[in-house]
């Protein structure tokens, strides 16, 4: 029963093991649904979208423009046109963009203010991503959070912190792993892990995959 | 006011009750344009029910991490990009 005063009572406002964020969801689903604004299917229909995408969309794009020079310049110019161009669903943003990291360059990608994240070409966000102390620590100490992910950069390395603050999705194409000459695209896009395409890992190198 | 890549801007130190954009780390912070990105609609007025038109230039800007937050372990190189809608830049010397 309530454990607060005031003039009725009622049972607990959570329910059982539901947490205190669910109970708040579905309170506010139910009332979008009563006033008309959304349908129980839009709902349905969201998520399954949502939990239908896969990092191996990104990862394609990355192998392809690993492979395929013209593509990776057309990738950079317009990571929208390029998804497309392979056949992907590059999500609602009007605005993608792909990132490239290089031996001088290093980027990852963080939403300080909410999770904002390129959910059609990696699937749904991590919940380290959603953290506040990553998105709080990204931007704070970019090379603390990369050292714990295990990224080793040289002082010669410029990281820089992508803060996705508006509609616009970034897509990290991390660097080509050496030794990676005699691979198929299939091949290489296996190596293509969800993290490298934040900019919070390195690709899995040839060596370190199952034989 | 069109801003273009390479011009130096600084991000408005104003407050803004409401819903909006533009990490408090930023407010007052002098960068640089990296691209214009598009029109978007503003989320400061979208997110009340508006279209959010007109719609609102969008620009990447990048900063020296040293001038935003400045950390032991980072290099006078690193720079945090964000995007920032146009009228919350103006014009830096």
């Amino acid at each position: 029963m309530n454990d607060h005063d005031h003039d009725h009572p009622h049972e607990p406002i959570t329910n059982g093991d539901e947490s205190a964020a669910a109970a708040r969801v579905r309170a506010l689903e139910q009332l979008l649904v009563e006033k008309g604004v959304i349908g129980r299917e839009d709902v349905r229909e969201r998520i399954d979208w949502l939990v239908s995408r896969s990092p191996a969309d990104g990862a394609r794009l990355v192998a392809r423009a690993w492979v395929d020079p013209e593509f990776k310049s057309r990738l950079l110019g317009d990571a929208r046109a390029a998804a497309l161009e392979l056949g992907l669903d590059p999500g609602p943003s009007p605005v993608v963009v792909a990132l490239e990291n290089t031996d001088a360059v290093h980027h990852m990608v963080v939403c300080t203010l909410c999770s904002c994240y390129p959910r059609a070409l990696l699937g749904p966000p991590p919940d380290w991503y959603k953290s506040l102390p990553y998105r709080a620590r990204a931007v704070s100490d970019p090379r603390g959070v990369l050292d714990e992910f295990g990224v080793e950069l040289g002082d010669d390395v410029e990281v820089r912190v992508v803060d996705s603050t508006a509609d616009i999705r970034y897509l990290v194409i991390p660097a080509r792993p050496a030794r990676t000459e005699a691979m198929s695209e299939d091949e290489l896009a296996a190596l293509v892990t969800r993290d490298s395409m934040v900019g919070v890992a390195q690709p899995v190198t040839p060596s370190a995959l199952p034989a | 006011m069109t801003y273009l890549a390479g011009q130096r801007v600084r991000v408005a130190a104003r407050t803004h009750e409401g819903h909006h954009r533009t990490p408090a780390y930023l407010k007052g912070r002098t960068g640089r344009v990296e691209r214009l990105h598009a029109p978007f609609t503003n989320p400061e007025t979208r997110a009340y029910g508006s279209d959010g038109l007109p719609l609102q230039p969008v620009y990447l800007v990048s900063f020296a991490h040293g001038d935003v937050l400045p950390s032991p372990a980072s290099r006078a190189a690193d720079r945090i990009y964000a995007d920032v809608f146009e009228h919350w830049l103006e014009e830096a010397e």
